[in-house]
This record gives C-alpha cells, sequence and structure tokens, in this order.
C-alpha cells in the first residue's frame, strides 16, 4: 500500500504543489488501489502543467465522500490501464485522442469524437498521421453465413442528435451494438483555456441544454472555490430547487418518451404536457424555461418573492399529483409492464466494473449520488435519499427515475419551506486579473437528471484556466447502453436508448 | 349484376382513407389532443400523387413497379367484399381463397420492393411482415371455413348473407370467437398497435412502415392509398359478420352497414389508445392465439 494519499472533499481548491506528481508505476498503483476499494473514476484526462503533459485522473470515493487526485508525466505512450481497470477504457481514448498520447495494450484504440487532430497536432487514431476523417474508422464486426449488420445514424428518422449505431445482429437478436459519438463536437474544451472569457458561462449552460442547472452549478461552484466566494445559503437553496425542477422536467419527459416508444398513448401525452409545466415552474423562477443565466459565481441572479414562493408551492402540488396519476397508469397498464420488465437488463457487475452513474446506475443497485455521496450546496443540510432498483432492467431505470422525483418534489418542498434569508448573490468579478486562485486544482461535482456531473479545473500561473476538463454522466454511461443491448432484440434498441436518454452534445463537447 | 353492385365498390374507394382519420381522431381525443383532419389522408395522398418520383440507385424495376401492383391487388380483393346484405361485384365459389391470396400477392410485391431497395432496415421489415402474416393466414382460412361450414356456402358473399344475428341463434358465440380473431388479424395485417405502430419514426421496430422507407412521392400515394382499401377490407369483412339483416331498403342497409365500419375504425383507435405495443418475440403468440380463438369457434360450429 503506498502510504500518501490525501483526500479532498468535493469543491475543495487545492494547491497542485499538494498534489504530489507520482511516477508512472506508482500512479498505476494509486489508481488502482482506490478503483479496487469501490472508487468511481469521475475524470482522467491530460493536461499540460508547467510544459509538461500530465495525466490527472480524479476518483470518487462515495462510502467516504472522499475524492482522490493523483498525477503522473507522461511522455508519447505508457501502459493503458484499461486492461485492469475497464472503466476508464472511454477515458484513455479520449487522452489517445486529445494529445496523440498511446495508451500501449488498449483493446479498442479508435477516436471517440472524430477530432481532426489532437491539440498538439500529433495524430496516432489514423494510419499514416492523417487527419480523421468523421466517421470513418475500425467497427467491430462478426462474420457468419446468417449475421447481418445494421447500421443507424447518425442522421435519425426524429429530431434527435446525431450518433452512429452499429448493430451485430443474427436475426432479431443483436450481438453487440457499437456506438460512435462525435458528430456534435464543438471544441468547448479547448475553448474554455486560457479563461474565464465572457463566453464561458454560456459554454457551461449549454455543455448539455437539458441540464444547464447542473453544469451551471458546478461551474458556479468551482468558480466559488477559485475566488473564495461562498455563496449564501439562500443561494445555495434557490440553485438546487432549481436542479430539482430540471430533474422532474427530465424524467417526466422521458417516462412519457417511453410510454411513446412502445405506442402508449397517454402517458406520452400527459407528460408531454407536464413536462413544459416544469420547465414553466423554473421559467417562473428566473425568466427562462432551462434554467438559463441563473446560477452564476457567487450565487443566483434572481431572488425568490414570497409570492413566488407560494406560487411554486402551489403548482408543484397540482402539476405533481397529475404527473403521479399520468406516471401510474405505466406501472398499472400490463402491455406497459411486460414490456418495460426484462428488457435491456444491464447488470450491476458490469456497472461497477465500467463504472457507470446516475439513475442508469442506481437502477441496477450501485447505489451512487453526488447528492448524497459528495454533497454540495442545499444537499448538504436538506438530504436527498437514494433512489435505488435491483433489476437494473427498462422498469428499474423507469422506477428509479420516479423515485427521484418523488424524492425532488420533498425536497423541493422543504427547500421552500425553509428558505433562509439573505442576499442572493456575493458580489465577485471571476474576470478581473487575479480573481482566481493561481496554480490550483478544483473539482467540482453536481449530480444532474442523468447522473454525476464533474467538472475539473486548473490554473496557470496567472490564475487563468490551464485545463478545463468536463465529464458529462453521458461519458460514463453511453456504454451501458451497448451492454444493455447484448442478446437483445434490436426491436427493442429505442426503448432501452429511452430508458437512458443519454446526450451527445453532452458527451462530444 | 348491375351497376348497383358498383356502388358498395365506389363506396369502399370512396370512404376507405376516412378511416385513418378516424382512427387518428380517436386516439387524439384519449390524448386530450385536436388531432389531424378527419380527411388528413386523402390530403396526404393528393398531396403525394402530385410529387415527382424519386428513386434510390440501387433499386430495379420491381421497386418501381411494386406500388402499382400492390393497388392492384387490393383493388381487385376489394371486388370480393361482400356489402352486408348486397352481394359483391365479383363472386364465386371459393372466391375467399383467391381473396387470401390477392392480399397475399400485394404483401409479395411490397416485399419485393423492400427487398429491392438494398436497406438493412427494410430488409428486417419484409422478414417480420413475411413471418406474422404466415401465422396470420389460418386465422383467416379457419375463418372462411367456419362460415362455409355453417351457412352451407361457398362463397363469401353466399356465407355472409346467412350468417347474422336472427339466424345465427344458437351459434353466436362460435361467430363472436370468429370476430374476435378476425379483429385481431385486422391489427395485425394493417399494421395496428399492439403488433405494430404505424406512428412510430423508430425504424429498428417497424414492421409495415419500414419496407416503405425508400418510396416517395406518386409510389407513397399509391401505397398509402392500398393500404387504406387494405384497412376497408377486413372492416368491412368483420362488419359483415355484426350487422343483422334489418330487411330495411339497400340504402338504410347500406348506411347500417357502413356505419359499422366506421365504428370499427373507432375501436381500432380505441385499442390504441389504451394499449402499448407487445414485444415483438410475443407476436407470434397473439397470432396462434388468434388461430387458437377460431378454431375454438370451428370446432363449436363442427359439435354444434
Amino acid at each position: 500500500m503506498t502510504e500518501y494519499r490525501p483526500e479532498y472533499r468535493n469543491v475543495a481548491a487545492v494547491p497542485l504543489k499538494d498534489i504530489a506528481q507520482s511516477e508512472m508505476a506508482s500512479f498505476r498503483t494509486q489508481v488502482q488501489e482506490r478503483v479496487a476499494a469501490g472508487g468511481l473514476v469521475l475524470s482522467f484526462f491530460g493536461a499540460p502543467i508547467d510544459m509538461e503533459m500530465n495525466l490527472i485522473c480524479v476518483i470518487g470515493q462515495a462510502e467516504t465522500g472522499a475524492l482522490h487526485v493523483f498525477r503522473t508525466a507522461v511522455g508519447e505512450s505508457y501502459p493503458a490501464l484499461t486492461p485492469t481497470i475497464p472503466q476508464v477504457h472511454w477515458f484513455e481514448r479520449e487522452i489517445a485522442e486529445q494529445w496523440g498520447i498511446r495508451p500501449e495494450g488498449h483493446p479498442w484504440l479508435k477516436p471517440i469524437r472524430f477530432m481532426q487532430r489532437a491539440y498538439n497536432g500529433k495524430n496516432i487514431l489514423s494510419a499514416d498521421g492523417a487527419d480523421v476523417q468523421v466517421g470513418v474508422t475500425d467497427y467491430y464486426s462478426m462474420e457468419g453465413r446468417e449475421i447481418h449488420e445494421v447500421a443507424v445514424g447518425p442522421v435519425h428518422a426524429g429530431i434527435i442528435e446525431p450518433g452512429h449505431f452499429r448493430f451485430q445482429c443474427h436475426g432479431e437478436t443483436v450481438f453487440h451494438l457499437e456506438i460512435e459519438l462525435g458528430y456534435q463536437h464543438r471544441g468547448i474544451e479547448k475553448a474554455l483555456v486560457g479563461g474565464p472569457h465572457k463566453r464561458t458561462p454560456f459554454f457551461m449552460e449549454t455543455l448539455a441544454g437539458d441540464s444547464s442547472i447542473a453544469h451551471g452549478i458546478a461551474y458556479a461552484q468551482l468558480m466559488q472555490a477559485l475566488t473564495g466566494t461562498q455563496a449564501s445559503t439562500r443561494a445555495e437553496y434557490i440553485a438546487a430547487i432549481a436542479l430539482e425542477f430540471e430533474r422532474l422536467a427530465n424524467h417526466t419527459g422521458d417516462l412519457g418518451a417511453l410510454a411513446g416508444d412502445i405506442g402508449y398513448l397517454p402517458t406520452l401525452s400527459y407528460n408531454g404536457r407536464l413536462r413544459g409545466d416544469y420547465l414553466n415552474m423554473t421559467g417562473l423562477i428566473c425568466g427562462n424555461r432551462f434554467g438559463r443565466n441563473l446560477v452564476v459565481p457567487g450565487g443566483v441572479n434572481f431572488d425568490l418573492s414570497p409570492d413566488t414562493v407560494s406560487e411554486l408551492k402551489k403548482r408543484l402540488d397540482v402539476i405533481f399529483r397529475e404527473t403521479r396519476i399520468s406516471v401510474d397508469l405505466l406501472w398499472a397498464t400490463p402491455s406497459v409492464m411486460a414490456r418495460f420488465e426484462n428488457t435491456g437488463v444491464v447488470k450491476k457487475e458490469d456497472g461497477i466494473a465500467l463504472g457507470w452513474v446516475g439513475p442508469a446506475a442506481r437502477a441496477c443497485g450501485i447505489e451512487v449520488d453526488a447528492r448524497a455521496h459528495f454533497p454540495f450546496g442545499a444537499y448538504r443540510e436538506i438530504k436527498v435519499p437514494v433512489a435505488s432498483q435491483e433489476s437494473g432492467d427498462v422498469y428499474a431505470r423507469a422506477r428509479t427515475r420516479w423515485q427521484e422525483m418523488e424524492n425532488a418534489r420533498t425536497f423541493i418542498d422543504t427547500a421552500l419551506s425553509t428558505l433562509p434569508d439573505g442576499k442572493v448573490r456575493a458580489d465577485v468579478d471571476v474576470m478581473r486579473k487575479g480573481a482566481l486562485a493561481s496554480n490550483t486544482l478544483v473539482v467540482s461535482l453536481t449530480e444532474g437528471w442523468r447522473g454525476v456531473v464533474c467538472h475539473t479545473a486548473i490554473t496557470s500561473g496567472e490564475g487563468r484556466f490551464a485545463a478545463y476538463k468536463v465529464v458529462d454522466p453521458s461519458f460514463h454511461n453511453w456504454f451501458a447502453l451497448a451492454m444493455s443491448l447484448r442478446d437483445e432484440q434490436i426491436s427493442d434498441f429505442p426503448l432501452c436508448n429511452k430508458s437512458f436518454n443519454l446526450s451527445y452534445c453532452g458527451h462530444d463537447l | 349484376m348491375s351497376w348497383m353492385n358498383a356502388v358498395p365498390v365506389l363506396i369502399g374507394l370512396i370512404l376507405s382513407p376516412l378511416l385513418f382519420g378516424i382512427i387518428n381522431r380517436v386516439k387524439a381525443w384519449f390524448a386530450g389532443r385536436n388531432g389531424s383532419p378527419l380527411l388528413q389522408t386523402y390530403f396526404d395522398v393528393f398531396k403525394l400523387v402530385r410529387k415527382g418520383m424519386v428513386y434510390g440507385t440501387t433499386t430495379s424495376l420491381i421497386f418501381q413497379l411494386g406500388p402499382a401492383l400492390v393497388l392492384t391487388s387490393v383493388l381487385l380483393a376489394l371486388l370480393m367484399v361482400p356489402f352486408g346484405t348486397m352481394a359483391a361485384p365479383l363472386s364465386f365459389k371459393g372466391d375467399f381463397i383467391l381473396l387470401a391470396y390477392l392480399l397475399g400477392v400485394s404483401r409479395f410485391f411490397t416485399v419485393l420492393s423492400a427487398l429491392d431497395t438494398g436497406s438493412s432496415f427494410e430488409g428486417m421489415g419484409a422478414s417480420r411482415e413475411v413471418q406474422f402474416a404466415a401465422l396470420g393466414e389460418p386465422t383467416f382460412m379457419l375463418g372462411a371455413l367456419l362460415m362455409a361450414i355453417y351457412t352451407g356456402e361457398m362463397s363469401l358473399s353466399g356465407m355472409v348473407r346467412e350468417i347474422h344475428f336472427e339466424a345465427v341463434g344458437g351459434q353466436s358465440a362460435a361467430v363472436a370467437l370468429l370476430v374476435a380473431a378476425w379483429m385481431m388479424l385486422l391489427l395485425t395485417e394493417n399494421s395496428r398497435i399492439p403488433v405494430d405502430d404505424p406512428n412510430t419514426h423508430l425504424e429498428l421496430t417497424m414492421i409495415h412502415e419500414v419496407m416503405v422507407l425508400d418510396t416517395g412521392g406518386p409510389l407513397l400515394g399509391m401505397v398509402t392509398y392500398a393500404s387504406g382499401i387494405k384497412l376497408w377490407i377486413f372492416s368491412a369483412l368483420i362488419a359483415n359478420l355484426l350487422v343483422p339483416n334489418l330487411h330495411a331498403g339497400a340504402v338504410t342497409q347500406g348506411a347500417v352497414f357502413v356505419a359499422a365500419v366506421l365504428l370499427i375504425a373507432v375501436v381500432v383507435g380505441v385499442v390504441e389508445s389504451i394499449m402499448g405495443r407487445v414485444r415483438m418475440r410475443q407476436i407470434p403468440k397473439v397470432l396462434v392465439g388468434a388461430t387458437a380463438l377460431v378454431a375454438t369457434g370451428l370446432i363449436m360450429t363442427l359439435a354444434g
């Protein structure tokens, strides 16, 4: 066992010098030990620190609420961690793509976003070092007279985001699904370097547009840590209320969409309307239905008047009662339950090995929730129970979401009733020169409706972002969708897909 | 055969697209929406036939001819469907076999056109369509056999003349089972919920719709119209079992019959509104269930 193992809390600002640069061998041992002890790799990325490439790995320990940060210097290549720690497989592909660093022995090294070339111009993911072409890569394939391959996307029949899916099928049965993303790559992480800029908050709120609040809070917390600002408790409450409304709106929409995918119209139609009602409540708080420009470093931009509080309570009461009626139809309709149960089953041990997060993980019994285990903001005071199921099928994922909605409703009720007094925004100018602590690393976690959102910032000597790493929960979970299709009927893909409802742009950044 | 025999066929030709309008309005009503206009399918067909043609580069003549052959075969089939007490224009011994296989021909050309595109989706849909059609066939044939044994008639028009409630009497249970089984057949053959979902945009779950993904313009217009006729044929067959002989004038009798057909569309709409689709793997069970129902009816007829 290695002796030096610092632990940090969520949103702690840590001077870089306190994070010792380990030798590669010792870095690997530390990461492996933490993962073996039940750690979740929240972020694993390459970042240039003082003109030297570093690999930085952030591991969260749900039991203790501790965050571990390890770093090591790296050259052209390093022995891949994936063979022993499967949950970093996607991270290592990203490192190879972004920095041209080869993880030797990675079993399936190929682009995840089809970046033309790495940030430093290197290119190890195409045969001759030429630019990577979008969509051009090796795909997993099976051979056999009765095997057929079905390719779906990147352009889909519905108005949804682009992603490419390849199924290896035998008749109706899927042996393997390979998911290729990256069609929405905007280069946000690169654009954030040297920031914060004026555009930074807008990037943050559109990392995944349906998780504006979750990413907004993650960014605001991080900036508060870097500037040494404390948001008032009242501001934290309002931000958390907005986060729960975001959860309510999205879970409502998804439960409706699940019904729609199996042609069950009542819940589809009602939930479509009810989702709008929840968005309208967010709109009531800040004037924007997705909560844009609500959460800012230092607090929130909009206070809640007593009238707004009572209006929100009143509306939530009515809308939630209607939602319950609509959602209960799902559990009470045999034809719906026949489709939800035993469809798209994923196993808990796979989830742990591959590092899944959010409701998708909780639906197979992996009880990790940043609100409970890495508490932030108002969740330090108002506890939210961790919703979970055991069966890991579409039903479990739907049911987990419903449990979370009930918890969210209780949380909002409590928060509105116990809203503390005070200013909602501390004065902080993040743009001011020297406002940010220099040579510092901050990890900021929030629990969005899809799962844990992880922002990691490293500041330079001038107090600007030397690196800003965003990990959307979708990044962890896309492979869960692939796993859920193993030995499943291809006709159940849309249902499985919807039960995860992952973000393309949140992954592609 | 007089010109009067052509009237029911004309009514079928004119009213068949309305069935989709009714189904959609019922579904919209359940969902609390206004829904698309009752005449939407007419607008759609009219819009489509005025469009130009676009063919996939992998397709051949089969793809271009397919929809016309599909439409022709269902139109021929329509000629054999009796209209309540009024006999069909085309009626002869064993016509139900020709009816079944004309619908089979239409399916054959749909499948062939789908395979002609070379798309993996369409091939998948074709495979599903053929599988489920094969399982649906016994339901139709055993049902026709039931009617033939019961009425002693060998043509559809003859059969339905004899089957109406006052005549059925003690055999009403057998006919009720037949109606239930054929209703399930109607839902399957016309790609409705719980077997298929005509409104989904999810290619991977489609059965029938996926086969015409590459079809556009006037060809799609023909396919759409043909599917309306097909739904009319099945609805009319069931309506024939339900509508009693009122011993009224041809106009009244005809109006009641049309009302029954439209009512079946309402029932389809209700079914689609209150249940979800069954899992693809379970569809054969639904179809075998329908066959079991009609077989039970057949045994009752033979025993009674």
